[in-house]
């Protein structure tokens, strides 16, 4: 298997993952291969667990107490559940952007340097700082006020000045969960446009609420669905409908179910 | 790739820093076991070293009043009496007045900015160092309300809480500083209780036309129940372990007596008053009373913190 | 009839007016107390400040010489108090550490939280009795009995308590987020709370613990079969293992005694006890005030 994603130039692969909180179980037998230098984006309706297969790719869920995972997530020939990996190494190497906006209550230059000394740089950090926030887009409107607080920033500039953050460490994988969902149009609209001159440098794996956006910017889709649990408890477990390239999912989806929710018919 | 790998050299965590992500983690739980180590040595130290009194007295110290070194007879029931009188009675008068307080505090009979500072200057009042109430009580409180004792003694002397002609520092005096220094703690628990009640049931009634204080009693009050009884009870634990100024002002006496006029005794004044002389059977003793006054202490707030988990789920 | 007019006779708003007359007597009788007590301090402690106050060993009682001053007291409530905290604020914080950013709300971090605040709840003379028995009377400390350092470790059982509860609570209140952030590009969990939460919740941990110092340093109970009394200066380093004298035991021992000169000495000393308190209080009420309206901008 391994070899075999070397070649197909998979670069995180998930087989068979199922995630639960405690006795309730959120996501069932997820099968998914991420491609290197794709956009790939996770869509579905609320409660299907999109989320929480996201935050499963670099270990965040560690974090929510009674959080287990089945399975396995295979990244760089290791599966990164396994006992022996390091979860902070994962996250080093696989960044995460999330929902809110989370600047450190640092200036705008610490905010970027605190990630890379923690990974170790040993280049020059005024450069790298310089570096980060040009790919982000950020770098024309802060370079006059690098020391000034990250918090001084509008919304859409502080989710901006997180990617940058992120980009610093030079991760392989961007994992984005919802990145635009608190901002208005215009940032979202920059925002995407620097996930469009990321994609030449890393894998971005984002998780969306707009469709629009989905089709935007993936070059593959994946959608989530929930069903009602078989034991009638009321509860909904999710599951993955649908993967296939963003064209085939929003044109010509196989499934009944990804035609009614890219309709809009629920969700 | 390789080139990333060159420039963050941290890109693998070195056992160093995983030795020491691991050693921070133990310490700070070592650290929090401290609490409950430290907890558990002081119910083992005072419950073994009142073995001796316990063995020998049995609940019968609980009851008896004889407290006598020379002949080696303990019984703390004076003691025990006058934790209960004192704190109860305190309790008693500390409620209505605190709640009132609490209710003028979370209503707008007057602007904002004078209920924040009434709020404050009781909150404040906590902060006074029991031992100074103790001397505000000699020297200002026991001389202000001399007269009236003397006034209850003589026009209510039939009632054996105050059969007894007023001496100096008596028990009464006692209950009066308890109820300053349980003020503060009634009020603020029972001024945020009423702020938890959700401002809906205050508009539901409104909005039915009840008066404003219709709608307390009937309304806001009974919501607010639950956490103005674990304040109540905190208070009570308060006072029945409360010591510097009850000693310096109930006149540390060990005569039983049922008025509130002589003076009287606590277990945590006993204790502050004999602790230091004490020998033999006598620390046993003390010791004794220790235990019961912990004992106490701890029933009441683990009831008042069983009281606030079991009500607090509701809002 | 039937109108919508005010009437001042009816039932309903006879009750209301009386009503709202209580509760306006009610918090009048509660603030009386402090008004009359701070005034009373401040005037009658006030008046006995001196230069010699602060330099002075006491005198003791009934002697011709005059009261003389608090300095040994003075000094000795902020070294008992240095001593407690230096015990309490590694272990609370530490212990808040654990409970706020470690522990998954499991049956041992249930049981910790009990033990804060039965801890808090345990009557401070029963801390002192309890050092008494553990430290004083089993002269462990290299045979000394009663002492300074003692009377810090008695004063320490009290503090802990609020340490570990500001600390835990302040470090709750960071956002998630914030160690998400940290997390999320691959810091270990010691950076992120030495670099991150820490310094987020630095504000209202410290004034947790300073006011909880405050207060412990108006604590009697726990000193008067710990640290004791004492008359002499304090000289050296050697002292702690000795008894030490602190202004609220002076206050004690001098509000019993018969002599008017060491009743004032015991008002004096409750003036500057008092008032330290109360202006950490306030000012830290001020601050937190701020801080609020900072956070609302």
């Amino acid at each position: 298997m391994i070899k075999n994603n070397k070649k197909k130039n998979i670069i995180l692969s998930l087989d068979n993952v199922s995630i639960s909180y405690g006795t309730f179980e959120a996501v069932r037998n997820v099968f998914c291969n991420f491609k290197k230098g794709n956009i790939t984006s996770l869509i579905g309706p609320s409660g299907c667990g999109k989320s929480t297969v996201l935050r499963s790719l670099n270990r965040m869920n560690d974090l929510i107490p009674n959080c287990s995972l089945k399975g396995t997530v295979l990244f760089d020939g290791t599966n990164i559940y396994d006992k022996r990996v390091d979860p902070v190494e994962v996250r080093r190497r696989i960044g995460m952007v999330f929902q809110q906006p989370n600047p450190f209550p640092k200036s705008i230059y610490e905010n970027i340097a605190f990630g890379a000394r923690i990974n170790g740089y040993v280049g020059d950090m005024d450069d790298l700082v310089e570096r980060s926030l040009k790919k982000a887009a950020l770098w024309s409107e802060c370079k006059d006020k690098l020391n000034d607080s990250g918090y001084s920033l509008s919304g859409g500039q502080q989710q901006r000045l997180c990617i940058a953050r992120t980009i610093a460490i030079e991760p392989e994988i961007i994992l984005m969960d919802e990145p635009c969902s608190a901002l208005d149009p215009i940032s979202t609209l920059k925002i995407e446009e620097t996930m469009h001159e990321l994609k030449k440098n890393y894998t971005i794996i984002i998780v969306t609420h707009n469709m629009q956006q989905a089709l935007r910017v993936s070059d593959m889709t994946a959608f989530f669905n929930a069903i009602e649990h078989k034991d009638g408890d009321g509860g909904k477990v999710g599951y993955l409908a649908e993967f296939g390239s963003t064209n085939k999912i929003f044109n010509s989806p196989k499934e009944k179910t990804t035609q009614e929710y890219i309709s809009g018919k629920f969700g | 790739m390789e080139e990333k790998l060159t420039l963050f050299k941290n890109r693998k965590r070195f056992g160093i820093e995983k030795n020491i992500d691991i050693i921070f983690k133990n310490t700070s739980l070592v650290l929090s076991s401290f609490v409950a180590i430290i907890l558990l040595g002081i119910i083992l130290v005072v419950f073994f070293q009142s073995f001796e009194s316990f063995a020998r007295y049995g609940l019968k110290f609980l009851v008896t009043s004889e407290w006598n070194p020379v002949k080696d007879e303990y019984g703390a029931f004076t003691a025990i009496y006058g934790t209960f009188v004192t704190s109860f009675l305190s309790l008693l008068i500390t409620i209505p007045l605190g709640v009132g307080t609490a209710i003028f505090i979370t209503e707008d009979f007057v602007p904002k900015v004078f209920r924040e500072i009434i709020g404050s200057f009781v909150e404040l009042l906590a902060a006074i160092p029991s031992v100074v109430l103790g001397l505000w009580a000699i020297f200002v409180l026991e001389p202000f309300f001399r007269a009236f004792f003397f006034f209850l003694n003589n026009f209510f002397g039939w009632i054996p809480l105050f059969s007894t002609e007023p001496t100096g520092r008596n028990s009464f005096l006692a209950i009066l500083i308890l109820v300053v220094m349980l003020l503060p703690i009634v009020t603020s628990i029972a001024r945020d209780s009423l702020n938890q009640v959700p401002k809906k049931l205050r508009n539901a009634a409104y909005g039915i036309g009840a008066s404003r204080w219709k709608t307390i009693f009937s309304v806001i009050l009974p919501a607010a129940l639950s956490g103005i009884m674990a304040g109540v009870l905190l208070a009570l634990g308060r006072a029945m372990g409360e010591t510097m100024a009850v000693t310096m002002i109930i006149g540390n006496s060990n005569v039983f007596s049922w008025s509130l006029l002589s003076p009287g005794y606590t277990i945590s004044s006993m204790l502050a008053n004999q602790f230091g002389e004490a020998d033999g059977s006598q620390v046993s003793s003390l010791f004794y009373a220790a235990f019961v006054l912990m004992t106490l202490s701890l029933v009441v707030n683990i009831f008042a913190q069983w009281l606030v988990k079991k009500f607090s789920l509701k809002y | 009839m039937n109108s919508l007019y005010y009437q001042k006779g009816l039932s309903r708003n006879i009750g209301d007016k009386f009503f709202t007359s209580l509760s306006v007597i009610c918090a009048l009788i509660a603030i009386l107390p402090l008004i009359f007590l701070v005034t009373y301090i401040l005037i009658k402690g006030g008046s006995q400040i001196t230069l010699e106050l602060f330099i002075l060993e006491p005198n003791p009682p009934g002697d011709d010489l005059g009261a003389g001053g608090i300095n040994p007291a003075l000094l000795g409530t902020l070294i008992i108090t240095t001593i407690a905290s230096i015990i309490a604020i590694p272990i609370g914080v530490g212990g808040g550490i654990y409970l706020a950013e470690y522990s998954k709300g499991g049956a041992f971090s249930r049981f910790i939280r009990f033990g804060v605040n039965v801890l808090a709840a345990v009557p401070s003379i029963i801390a002192g009795i309890f050092i008494y028995a553990l430290i004083v009377s089993t002269k462990i400390l290299f045979g000394s009995m009663y002492s300074g350092l003692a009377g810090g470790m008695a004063l320490s059982i009290l503090m802990l308590p609020a340490v570990i509860k500001t600390t835990d609570e302040g470090l709750k209140l960071v956002p998630n987020e914030l160690r998400y952030a940290s997390l999320g590009i691959g810091a270990s969990m010691y950076t992120t709370i030495l670099k991150v939460t820490l310094p987020s919740a630095f504000r209202s941990i410290a004034t947790g613990v300073v006011l909880g110092i405050a207060r412990s340093a108006g604590e009697t109970a726990p000193l008067i079969f710990t640290a004791l009394f004492s008359y002499y200066y304090i000289t050296g380093f050697g002292d702690l293992f000795y008894e030490m004298g602190s202004l609220a035991v002076l206050i004690y021992n001098f509000a019993l005694e018969p002599y008017d000169a060491q009743n004032k000495l015991a008002w004096a000393a409750s003036f500057i006890l008092v008032l330290s308190i109360l202006s950490v209080n306030i000012f830290s009420r001020i601050l937190s005030a701020l801080n609020e309206k900072t956070k609302r901008l």
